[in-house]
């Protein structure tokens, strides 16, 4: 019901906003990055969704189709939910961050981006937040391969032979 | 035993100084608390009342500069390696190392695919005791630490000879 709801809003506010297909998902909303900071300023603002609370921000490598984004929604208002899902370009991953819309998307879009290597544009701090500093690769990414090694330490391999 | 007995009041006990020393040091090796990850549970378990670490003289120290036995007691990150390296310096000498449980020792459950985990803690800093388990329970590090605690009575500081 209040994902009818988020689609109908959507498209009456951001018209195009939408990934549209034929057979829509029932559970999440695919949207264009372009539109998506004023999309989460309307989602915590319109008195009618108000999801006050950001749960979680998920990075997902899909391989060949690009990376995704995303972002578990919950109101403590009107206790509903939504997940928002957002393609990124594989080669230059960029979205519009959301850290000064919710205040706990700093850390969560720090993650992703220490995982991922995803550029949030706009949030003010963006490092790693559990891997070193002067840590090379984007460690989820299918395509990422250890450095040899870190401050002198040889960096483990996967031991593919062994059973 | 020999020329020097009952030559003296009660009480008096004779020995060499190199003896004195390390039976003194093998009786009180305060530990640096060094937990990492869930070893650091058993370690709190063998510190608290029921197995009672003081009781073989060990007592928890927080800074490395008070102790004498590092207990590496968890899974050991490439990020942590380099803090370990530089508190393993910081302890003054005699120094001693314990690698409590698999992760420390080998890696553990992450020995084959974890890229950011140390394959063993010797890989940064010398160990004296390796103690298997996942996690050991409080009597096997007891046993580890009677072992290291035997190791240290075996020495001898002043003549550089170890038995």
């Amino acid at each position: 019901m209040i994902h009818e709801k988020v689609l109908k809003y959507l498209r009456e506010n951001f018209p195009g906003s939408i990934v549209e297909s034929e057979e829509m998902p029932a559970d999440f909303i695919p949207i264009y990055h372009e539109y998506w900071a004023e999309i989460a300023a309307f989602l915590r603002d319109d008195p009618d969704l108000r999801f006050d609370s950001l749960q979680c921000i998920t990075g997902v490598d899909l391989g060949e189709e690009g990376m995704d984004v995303r972002y578990n929604f919950h109101s403590m208002t009107h206790l509903h939910k939504i997940e928002i899902r957002i393609s990124v370009n594989r080669d230059k991953p960029k979205i519009p961050s959301i850290e000064q819309i919710w205040r706990i998307g700093d850390w969560f879009e720090r993650e992703v981006y220490d995982m991922y290597g995803i550029i949030f544009d706009g949030h003010r701090d963006l490092r790693r937040i559990l891997l070193p500093d002067d840590w090379e690769g984007w460690p989820l990414r299918k395509d990422y391969e250890t450095q040899e090694t870190f401050h002198g330490i040889v960096v483990p391999k996967v031991k593919e032979e062994w059973e | 035993m020999g020329l020097l007995e009952e030559k003296f009041e009660d009480n008096i006990i004779v020995a060499s100084f190199d003896k004195i020393l390390s039976w003194a040091r093998s009786t009180s090796p305060w530990f640096f608390q060094f937990g990492l990850a869930c070893c650091a549970i058993e370690l709190m378990a063998t510190g608290a009342s029921r197995h009672d670490l003081s009781r073989i003289g060990m007592i928890p120290r927080s800074s490395p500069r008070q102790a004498d036995v590092m207990i590496v007691a968890g899974t050991v990150t490439m990020k942590m390696a380099l803090r370990i390296k530089k508190l393993y310096e910081q302890m003054a000498d005699p120094k001693y190392v314990i690698s409590m449980g698999s992760c420390a020792t080998s890696g553990g459950p992450y020995w084959q695919y974890g890229y950011h985990v140390l394959k063993g803690v010797d890989i940064v800093v010398p160990v004296d005791v390796y103690v298997p388990g996942c996690p050991p329970r409080p009597e096997s590090l007891i046993e580890g630490l009677i072992k290291l605690q035997e190791k240290i009575l075996n020495e001898r500081p002043l003549t550089k000879k170890s038995a």
